[in-house]
């Protein structure tokens, strides 16, 4: 009898031995193929966007969501590949901590408080990530947020000594390999077969974060001595740009360039409307019975005088009218005209001249940066006649102007053509982020659950802060990269789904 | 030393399946190693499952079964557009049955009956592609049935009796494709009733029309599992308005569809007995899975759409000698599930069940009966439809896989 439960026993073995097995398994080798690049050591250099930072702090789930792990993980599907490593952060608070001080805010979470739904600082935790705590590498995805195209190669950059003064990067000083290392000597020291570059949005970013309190720095080909809103010189970033991409070319199997999207077209920039001074009846009568002086006799006036042009006279008339009206600023493009108007015939006042001296009043080309909409309609010291953006213009920091945007774009059309060129010239996979991200802001990118915008907390393409990309915005930005990659390298790395990745977290858990 | 090997087996795969939906066609283990045939055989108590009316044929006064199987069941996802793929990790699934009948009569049988007819058992990785639709589930059902048998003449019997269910379920699934709270783990919610009871019927008859031709019919009611004030209970999420998911009770129905069995038996050159049955299980009651929470939580409505499925079951039985009975069958198993409505809480396609097994005769009274099941799927391209987020329909679509070995043992008693 014994012998039949054998037999059973036996036969069941060979039918368990039958697990179900797919005709074409997608997680065996075959599946997938690198084609002609290797992806087995891949590193990811960069700023902000490549480390993963989100919702204006760098954390752990961000990391993860990096398009670089992303990449690295549909790269592992095509071919045996070492780890990618990260530098990780301690926690998904975000703040840095410098000998126990925080340096930096926790990240952004969205939240409702008396009825209003905000981005808002985190305080659900305190932040444990502490700049001194140096990570033991090498990591692979080396993005540094904060680092300009020419931080990348200055050494000392990760030196915590300089975190402080401002001369080294307090996220680069948490994983250096020593004080004086320079990024690209710890990439390069990795020997990556594969790497992708996406540097240089900081080179305009920074003047453009500022409303362009700086300056752009055409010919000035001395990077020590720019200040950090500043725009870098077009033939430094090529300088600089073309140097790294013949160190990382020379001996991998390929590389990704991604170029320099438009400041313009993030939400940063264009959440906030410039038109955004609702005003009733009354109250616009009220304001242009206020500026009705300086329209008809104080300009008029100026041009018969020859101080200024006709022309400049129509773009600084104020007028006000019932619903939206556009904020008031101080352009620093205008003739300065307090001295002038202090004089006969007008006599005015010195604050008023002070006021008046480069009024205008905003045009649909202006852009006012997502920090200052907390600002506008502010009255100053309880003024109630004294409105920030209206009767008080606003500073230049408040506003990107249109003068302040060109200098933005000749130079990031200039990045980019290096950016193209050189990828070009090195048989590199390019991506054109700029062209992606302008999609995204007009018709929005499809996906299996609607569409992805660039629309400020709702489109899904970008975190709270208005500028760096939520996880699905880097999904996007992951499967560009493949693409390109698939046509460059003759390969077939799948995509990611993007509905698979989220959008913006919700807490309460704010001050 | 065959324990050993039995339980090296049992820690081999993981569970799921055996016939359509979430139906468990595990009811005998001489019934299952010919196919799961049986309204038409008069073997052992088995026919308290398969036809009660034939209860009343046997020979002996008393006669008992009991037996239980094991469920080695894995199912694999794949998705080969984005490269994902995942593979059910579930317990081994142990449905069981218990029968006894009394002959109070010539004419009139009585019998007791438990047995586990639905259920299902399925464990995707947390957090997997699919996980907005399920992580877990575990649904069990336990019929307990009073029988009698009556016979009309020694060519017609009729049978029956009431059912009394209880059911219980557990399922767990993500609140959507992405929610986390802030550390990133993904909102979820577990629903959970237990000691749920439902009532229901079965009436069957027998005719005989020679000494070696016999016909049968089944019926079982369908039975609406009601589930009321089950515990709902939400993690990981965020700490916001945004997201007002409380713990809560839910009420939820779902229904164990109501089941007709008609088929024959034909017994030739004395060894041999050959046996046909055909199932219709009318599973187009189950329109939709709908979770309908106490509290502010939107409801969940999870369209199912079911169509009724037929089985064909085919099975022969061989007397070797006076202690060893051999048996091998073959079925085919409709899915219930139709194209687009592919959910992964029962990913079920057509089946091909072969079956085999043997009855060891100790003494005259006693027996040992084993038989196996293995159920073979096709390799399936499918999706689920009617997921929604944001009012689009989201699709989930992939390949799917399964496969089935069924172990069982049981006894035979007759007195």
């Amino acid at each position: 009898m014994k012998q039949y439960f054998k037999y059973i026993a036996i036969l069941a073995l060979g039918i368990v031995s039958c697990e179900p097995e797919f005709d074409n398994p997608v997680d065996e080798a075959g599946a997938y193929s690198n084609g002609e690049a290797d992806f087995s050591r891949y590193v990811a250099l960069g700023n902000s966007l490549t480390a993963g930072y989100a919702d204006n702090a760098l954390y752990i789930t961000g990391q993860e969501n990096s398009y670089p792990n992303i990449l690295a993980q549909q790269f592992d599907k095509t071919q045996d590949i070492e780890e990618f490593t990260i530098p990780f952060m301690s926690d998904n608070a975000g703040g840095l901590l410098a000998g126990g001080n925080q340096i930096t805010n926790n990240r952004l979470v969205l939240s409702v408080v008396d009825g209003d739904t905000l981005p808002r600082v985190y305080t659900g935790m305190q932040p444990t990530t502490e700049v001194g705590n140096v990570q033991q590498g090498p990591f692979s995805n080396m993005g540094v947020p904060g680092a300009k195209s020419y931080h990348l190669g200055a050494q000392g950059y990760g030196n915590i000594q300089g975190v402080a003064v401002g001369t080294a990067n307090p996220y680069f000083a948490r994983f250096a390999s020593e004080p004086n290392a320079s990024v690209m000597e710890d990439a390069l020291a990795q020997d990556p077969t594969f790497f992708s570059l996406w540097i240089g949005n900081n080179d305009v970013l920074g003047y453009a974060r500022s409303g362009g309190t700086g300056e752009y720095q055409l010919n000035n080909l001395e990077p020590s001595t720019y200040g950090e809103n500043d725009i870098t010189d077009p033939n430094v970033f090529a300088s600089v740009y073309s140097e790294m991409v013949q160190a990382l070319a020379a001996n991998a199997s390929g590389g990704v360039l991604i170029n320099i999207p438009d400041v313009a077209s993030v939400p940063f920039f264009t959440r906030v409307p410039v038109n955004a001074i609702p005003l009733d009846a009354q109250t616009a009568g009220a304001l242009n019975q206020q500026f009705s002086a300086y329209n008809t006799q104080v300009l008029p006036g100026l041009v018969q005088a020859g101080f200024i042009t006709a022309e400049e006279a129509q773009n600084r008339q104020i007028n006000f009218a019932e619903g939206q009206n556009y904020v008031t600023l101080q352009d620093e493009s205008l003739t300065d005209i307090s001295q002038a108007i202090q004089g006969a015939p007008f006599n005015l006042d010195p604050q008023t001249a002070g006021l008046l001296s480069q009024l205008r009043q905003a045009t649909p080309t202006d852009l006012i940066p997502l920090t200052s909409s907390g600002f506008l309609g502010t009255p100053v010291g309880d003024n109630p006649n004294m409105i920030n953006g209206v009767s008080v213009p606003l500073g230049d920091e408040h506003v990107l102007t249109n003068a302040e945007q060109e200098l933005i774009r000749d130079a990031t059309d200039r990045y980019n053509q290096v950016i193209s060129g050189l990828a070009q010239a090195n048989g590199l996979a390019f991506v054109d982020a700029n062209a992606m991200l302008n999609t995204l802001a007009t018709d929005g990118i499809s996906y299996d659950g609607g569409f992805v915008t660039s629309e400020f907390v709702t489109g899904g393409a970008f975190s709270l802060d208005g500028i760096h990309l939520t996880p699905r915005g880097n999904a996007i930005v992951s499967n560009r990269i493949i693409d390109a990659i698939n046509d460059t390298y003759n390969a077939d790395v799948p995509e990611v789904n993007v509905g698979s990745y989220g959008t913006v977290t919700y807490s309460n858990e704010v001050q | 030393m065959k324990k050993l090997l039995f339980l090296g087996l049992f820690g081999l795969m993981a569970a799921v399946t055996y016939a359509g939906g979430y139906r468990v066609s595990l009811q005998g283990q001489r019934s299952l190693a010919m196919g799961h045939t049986g309204v038409a055989v008069v073997n052992n108590a088995e026919l308290a499952f398969f036809n009660p009316a034939g209860l009343v044929y046997l020979e002996d006064k008393i006669n008992l079964a009991a037996g239980a199987s094991a469920v080695f069941s894995n199912v694999k996802y794949q998705n080969s557009e984005f490269g994902i793929s995942s593979e059910t990790d579930s317990p081994v699934g142990t449905p069981f049955y218990a029968y006894g009948s009394y002959r109070v009569n010539d004419w009139l049988t009585l019998g007791l009956a438990a047995y586990t007819p639905y259920g299902s058992t399925v464990e995707w990785p947390t957090d997997w592609a699919g996980s907005h639709l399920v992580n877990n589930i575990d649904l069990q059902a336990i019929y307990i049935q009073a029988l009698a048998s009556v016979k009309i003449s020694d060519k017609l019997s009729v049978g029956g009796g009431p059912i009394y269910v209880n059911g219980s379920v557990n399922f767990n699934r993500n609140l959507n494709r992405t929610l986390t709270d802030v550390d990133g783990n993904r909102s979820n919610v577990t629903v959970d009733a237990s000691g749920v009871s439902a009532f229901g019927w079965s009436a069957s008859a027998m005719y005989n029309a020679t000494e070696d031709l016999r016909f049968g019919i089944n019926y079982r009611s369908e039975i609406m599992v009601e589930a009321e004030g089950g515990d709902a209970t939400f993690r990981n999420v965020p700490n916001s308005p945004l997201t007002p998911f409380q713990n809560t009770e839910f009420d939820a129905a779902l229904p164990m569809p109501a089941e007709l069995s008609v088929g024959l038996s034909y017994q030739l050159l004395d060894k041999w007995l050959f046996a046909f049955d055909y199932n219709m299980t009318y599973w187009d009651v189950y329109e939709s899975l709908d979770i309908d929470f106490a509290n502010a939580t939107p409801d969940s409505n999870n369209p199912r759409n079911y169509k009724n499925s037929s089985s064909y079951r085919f099975g022969l039985q061989y007397f070797a000698n006076e202690t060893v009975t051999l048996r091998v069958g073959y079925y085919f198993d409709e899915s219930p599930v139709q194209s687009g409505y592919f959910a992964p809480e029962t990913p079920r396609n057509d089946a091909h069940g072969f079956t085999g097994g043997l009855s060891l005769h100790v003494s005259n009274r006693f027996s040992i009966d084993a038989a196996f099941l293995y159920n073979r799927y096709e390799e399936i391209d499918e999706s689920y439809n009617y997921y929604t987020e944001n009012g689009e329909t989201v699709p989930f679509e992939g390949t799917y896989k399964t496969s089935a070995f069924i172990p069982g043992l049981g006894v035979t008693y007759k007195l």
